[in-house]
């Protein structure tokens, strides 16, 4: 029996993601909605990690994507417009106010949590659209101007430098995050979720470190927001709206909780569907879209990734 | 080595090649492409109503004009942006990279509008602007032409309607948002400089349609009249509740822009409606030849539903048509915009032009 989980990835994994690369050259003018898949994908990950490993019910978790886009906006806006460190700093205003906000958060138990969320993320809402003078309130911030990503590619019409930025910073994050829950911490994590009260009993502190994952997936939607902002030149103020915490946990859940792989093919599937079934019918795509949510939770318990392993699991024991 | 050599030697004699053939054919090849137009509108969630209505003005606008103009296919290429800004520029984006449209027109709300704005200055292609109504917008991008309103010109009128009818004394409640605030300026600014004072100025949030406290803040202020903004669609509440809370009869006027009797929702409101002093750029029951046409045949069109004041921004699809038949079917967004700014023509909302400094309509509200 070993400690640990491996950290060695896997052929699959390692397929999984060749699709994106291949998409660039293949969809080259999907280019934009690509992008922003892959924001949102980045942004579903920094939900699994509260969600999925920790069971933190999050409904306002659009909070922090929303304060790390006004960071990198309000930045380039005054004159910051160098991506990378726009993002760093980003992250950090992120991390911190998610850290300030978790002494609440981990507080109460799965009801409370949802309230206490939900409630702060209207309080940011609510401050954004207060302070338009700075964030233009509900007519949103324009004017964001970003300079050439390494001085070099600007992001232009076609989204080639908007998607290939995006996909590496959601494969530097997804590296963090995949080593994290295989970490003693991740299986720490793990504990808790499945048996909160007989954690203390091994010595963990269990606050501390729902303190610690919350603050981090705060700092990682964070940077998704800040790459909204950055491949978009705007940030409208319901990117900390309740709307978006509601679509990612729909995401969430329709990819499946607690694999990680799981936040990227739900945000994947998502995404395409609703532009593919808005294309169809521009005004009732939505009904094609809750029956299918529906569906997924009658039938393909934990999600995609849910019914994924179910079905490699009745294969292997077929075979042997 | 020596096939990527041969397929780079082709491949450049054959670009060659196009470009040659593309050059000498272009002048006749453009004028008998379709002319594309991209219409980017809030079909589902909360402003789905805006969309609606926008969408089928324009429909309707083509099935009376015929899909003909300046020898080029009309084809009306309908997106739903659900309200979100990232949305709006992402669905621009997409329409001009891979259906290349010349086009692009709708934009329901004011940060759908500017998030797309950067898009129509890089791409060089006319963006008009139906329904999205705070000043700003004009100024971010040359490509811009607004076939809507602005707000303080529709709100200015009422605050001189207010002066001459011996109303004194006006509470102001408005929601907290840009469009509001900036609808609270001007009704503040210009009944303050004619002599009138202001007892109560009320800002409602924007997520809670709940106005009952509020109003009776106003019935304590007992002023002449009160004046009041809210988005389209909200309207039906405060109607309702002013009645309800007997500010009518305290002898309160109720005083507004268009928006709270939108005509869309003018049979849901029902007898409050009655007594109300608005201003605005449309009414549905305007008694011109050309707006008595529009009506019936809007309502034809689509199962009786009353056409509202953001059909008519729609219906502005007459100065693309214009601007196509004066350029003789350009693709050309600079010719286009140019051909756009000195309009004029008599719309069901009455005789309108555009303003060739600002690219705004000039309208009687």
């Amino acid at each position: 029996m070993s400690a640990l989980p491996t950290q060695r990835w896997s052929k699959l994994e390692i397929g999984f993601w060749l699709i994106p690369m291949v998409a660039f050259f293949v969809f080259p003018k999907y280019l934009t909605l690509g992008s922003q898949i892959l924001i949102a994908a980045l942004f579903a990950l920094s939900l699994d990690l509260i969600l999925g490993y920790a069971r933190i019910i999050s409904l306002g978790h659009a909070a922090f994507f929303g304060i790390g886009a006004y960071t990198a906006g309000l930045l380039a806006k005054y004159g910051w417009g160098e991506p990378i460190s726009g993002l760093v700093a980003a992250a950090a205003v992120a991390t911190l106010t998610g850290l300030v906000t978790s002494f609440l958060v981990v507080r109460g138990q799965d009801l409370t949590r949802l309230m206490v969320t939900l409630g702060i993320g209207l309080m940011f809402y609510e401050i954004a659209n207060q302070a338009s003078w700075l964030t233009g309130g509900v007519d949103g911030l324009s004017g964001v101007e970003m300079k050439k990503l390494f001085g070099v590619f600007s992001f232009g019409l076609d989204g080639r430098t908007a998607y290939l930025y995006s996909l590496a910073v959601l494969f530097v994050v997804f590296c963090f995050a995949r080593t994290l829950v295989r970490s003693p911490f991740g299986l720490s994590l793990r504990g808790i979720r499945e048996g909160e009260r007989r954690m203390p009993a091994i010595g963990a502190s269990v606050p501390r470190k729902l303190i610690a994952v919350y603050t981090v997936g705060a700092g990682i939607a964070g940077v998704a927001g800040a790459l909204l902002a950055q491949t978009t030149q705007f940030v409208g103020i319901d990117s900390l709206g309740f709307p978006r915490s509601a679509e990612l946990m729909i995401m969430l859940i329709l990819g499946g909780t607690g694999y990680l792989y799981g936040a990227l093919l739900g945000a994947a599937l998502f995404m395409l569907l609703q532009d593919y079934l808005s294309n169809l019918n521009p005004v009732y795509w939505q009904f094609w879209l809750g029956l299918l949510l529906v569906l997924i939770v009658l039938f393909a318990r934990g999600g995609l990734m849910g019914g994924f392993i179910a079905l490699r699991r009745r294969f292997a024991r077929g075979r042997s | 080595m020596r096939s990527s050599l041969f397929v780079s030697r082709r491949a450049v004699v054959a670009s060659v090649l196009a470009a040659t053939v593309g050059l000498s054919t272009s002048g006749i090849a453009w004028a008998a492409d379709p002319l594309k137009i991209g219409l980017i509108l809030p079909l589902t969630g909360p402003f789905a109503s805006t969309g609606r209505q926008i969408e089928a003005a324009c429909r309707l606008y083509i099935a009376r004009n015929g899909d003909i103009v300046a020898g080029r296919k009309v084809e009306l290429i309908v997106k739903d942006d659900t309200g979100a800004p990232e949305t709006t520029k992402r669905i621009a984006q997409d329409l001009i990279v891979q259906q290349k449209v010349n086009i692009l027109a709708g934009f329901g709300l004011t940060p759908l509008a500017l998030a797309t704005a950067s898009v129509a200055t890089e791409a060089k292609v006319p963006m008009v602007v139906m329904a999205a109504a705070t000043s700003v917008i004009t100024t971010r991008s040359p490509f811009i032409v607004r076939a809507g309103f602005t707000l303080p010109q529709v709100t200015a009128p009422i605050a001189e309607w207010a002066l001459k009818n011996n109303v004194k004394r006006v509470a102001t409640l408005v929601t907290d948002f840009g469009p509001g605030l900036d609808a609270e300026k001007t009704f503040v600014k210009r009944f303050t400089e004619g002599g009138g004072t202001i007892v109560e100025s009320i800002r409602t949030p924007l997520q809670n349609p709940d106005f009952a406290p509020f109003l009776q803040r106003v019935k304590d202020a007992k002023p002449d009249a009160l004046f009041v903004f809210v988005p389209s669609g909200q309207g039906t509440a405060v109607m309702k509740q002013f009645g309800d809370r007997g500010l009518a009869a305290a002898g309160i006027k109720l005083i507004g822009t268009g928006d709270v009797v939108d005509d869309d929702i003018l049979d849901a409101i029902g007898a409050p409606a009655l007594g109300v002093v608005t201003s605005f750029h449309y009414s549905a029951a305007h008694p011109s030849p050309e707006n008595k046409a529009y009506v019936d045949a809007f309502m034809k069109a689509n199962n009786g539903m009353r056409p509202n004041f953001m059909s008519i921004g729609g219906y502005g699809m007459h100065l693309i048509y214009e601007a196509e038949k004066k350029t003789g079917g350009s693709n050309d967004g600079e010719k286009l915009v140019e051909a756009m700014r000195s309009m004029s023509w008599t719309s069901p909302r009455g005789p309108v032009s555009i303003d060739p400094a600002t690219r705004e309509p000039v309208q009687t509200v």
